[in-house]
């Protein structure tokens, strides 16, 4: 009983995780109708500023991370997206694929191919035992995190202007514009916020993982997208709570599995997304179908 | 005295693809003024409507918002200009509160602290807007969501109000509420661009109007009284 309560401690921190790049992920498809394959470049910008800082202090590591992070996502935006503004959503999708290559390639010609080791953060190491069941402080901090997050996200959506305006704009891009919203400040809002989610999710996930690679983005990218489609990715938070479920399901998986079967993980996971999806082609809880072009 | 020329097109093409929807449209209206556009489907008046609202760019020609040439500008930036559409379909944002579809209406607004107050005028003038309030706007009938359209483009504090077809779809009772609205918003001083295809209310109420043909052809421009001389347009538009 005690191995149920561990996966679902464990499930609960992956699919925080996920939900978060899930969130950030589907926010940038609701304004724009692109999505942002380079996503998962922005973990690994992350996890390398990590690397680079690594014996600093944490709450230095963690400012200073966010801060690039958002940056760079702002810059990813001005630089890349918005001369694409009015392009198809294939020339969008290219264009996604494209950042992120070209940001794996920057990575490979500057810190190289070979893994990076990062030093676990002392406070995340420890652990405690609650009924046989080990929760780290690692596990604590990336549900605060999420909560705290999702929280903050909710009541900037709800309770501003700026949200109201983002909200609008997820609904009917053009018919905002039509009212006087700001295009470029909305869009450039979205990345801020995609942004820092992205800042802590590099964070965190560099804490578990350990290590950083130029690809290492890729993976969690799969699924908190994959998740963020079961969800409805016209749906913010239908899509966040698609990739929480991903998430979550995909570590269960990982550490229910026989051993021998272990290594399937992802095939199982993603065999279920498949049957979602032809039940409900949509999500399970979007509104309406993909932004229309 | 001569009114002021609020907003003035001097040939504009529009295309959609390599197809020519509006083709050399000259058309104006005065400060003050309610002017109509009406026409048979697919004539271009719709296309005119994007084309002023920004968007959709102008193949070529000119666009005169106050003297300042707008062709081509951002939707947003129209609207700072002083233009408010009140579009085909009212696109009202159904998963947003009625409040706050009126919120959105102020987007381009600098004083904004004002216009957080003219908000809630702009519900005691709207009784059935107050009543929603706090209700999503998917709630509205199709007369309580045009009064929602109108009431946000308002709140815009437009010099120029734009209007795509508001009747379409909606009861015969409504569209005499919505004429009713119409007429009081001129009686007020407001500034009209109205796209009708109810031509014979649009010539009831308006001070001038352009009938369009398809291409985006101007086939006659004047009162109402001064239609009641070309009696092929009236059997055409107006069904006399």
């Amino acid at each position: 009983m005690h191995d149920v309560f561990q996966y679902a401690v464990d499930a609960i921190g992956y699919g925080s995780l996920y939900a978060m790049m899930a969130l950030g992920l589907a926010l940038i498809f609701s304004v724009m109708g692109l999505m942002n394959f380079a996503y998962g470049e922005l973990i690994m910008a992350g996890g390398y500023t990590i690397y680079l800082m690594r014996h600093d202090s944490f709450v230095f590591i963690a400012i200073v991370t966010i801060l690039v992070v958002t940056i760079i996502s702002v810059l990813m935006e001005r630089i890349a997206f918005r001369p694409l503004r009015d392009a198809s959503p294939i020339t969008l999708l290219v264009a996604s694929f494209g950042v992120s290559i070209g940001m794996q390639q920057i990575a490979y010609m500057t810190v190289g191919p070979i893994p990076k080791g990062i030093p676990p953060f002392h406070f995340f190491s420890h652990t405690f035992n609650i009924g046989g069941v080990s929760i780290s402080n690692l596990e604590i901090a990336t549900l605060v995190t999420t909560i705290v997050l999702l929280t903050g996200v909710t009541l900037l959506v709800n309770r501003t202007m700026l949200g109201i305006q983002l909200r609008a704009s997820t609904e009917d891009f053009d018919m905002a514009r039509l009212t006087g919203v700001k295009a470029n400040r909305v869009i450039i809002s979205a990345f801020a916020i995609t942004g820092v989610l992205a800042g802590f999710v590099a964070l965190l996930y560099v804490s578990r993982q350990g290590t950083v690679t130029p690809t290492m983005g890729v993976a969690p990218l799969l699924v908190a997208f994959v998740g963020g489609v079961i969800g409805g990715l016209g749906n913010i938070w239908g899509a966040t709570l698609g990739g929480f479920l991903l998430g979550a399901a995909v570590t269960v998986l990982q550490a229910s599995l026989p051993v021998h079967l272990s290594s399937y993980t992802q095939l199982f996971a993603f065999s279920a997304v498949i049957l979602i999806l032809v039940l409900r082609p949509n999500g399970l809880f979007a509104r309406r179908a993909a932004r229309e072009a | 005295m001569e009114l002021r020329k609020l907003l003035k097109l001097t040939d504009v093409w529009a295309h959609y693809g390599r197809v020519a929807a509006i083709q050399g449209l000259n058309l104006r209206v005065e400060e003050g003024e309610f002017v109509g556009l009406v026409g048979n489907n697919g004539a271009g008046k719709s296309t005119t409507m994007r084309v002023i609202s920004g968007t959709l760019k102008p193949s070529a020609g000119q666009i005169e918002f106050e003297g300042k040439r707008i062709a081509g500008r951002s939707p947003e930036r129209i609207v700072r200009h002083g233009i408010s559409l009140v579009p085909e379909n009212r696109r009202i944002f159904s998963r947003l509160s009625v409040l706050e579809n009126l919120q959105i209406g102020t987007s381009g607004r600098r004083d904004r602290n004002q216009a957080r107050g003219e908000i809630d005028e702009m519900l005691e003038r709207f009784p059935a807007l107050e009543r929603y309030r706090d209700s999503p706007g998917a709630d509205l009938s199709g007369g309580e969501q045009q009064q929602l359209a109108i009431a946000r483009a308002l709140l815009a504090k437009p010099r120029l109000l734009l209007l795509d077809e508001p009747t379409l779809g909606l009861a015969p009772l409504i569209v005499d509420q919505v004429f009713d609205l119409l007429a009081q918003l001129k009686s007020e001083g407001v500034t009209i661009l109205l796209v009708e295809q109810n031509a014979v209310r649009t010539v009831s109420v308006a001070d001038r109007v352009y009938v369009m043909r398809s291409g985006g052809q101007i086939v006659f421009e004047g009162t109402a009284e001064s239609m009641e001389s070309e009696g092929h347009l009236q059997s055409s538009f107006l069904s006399i």
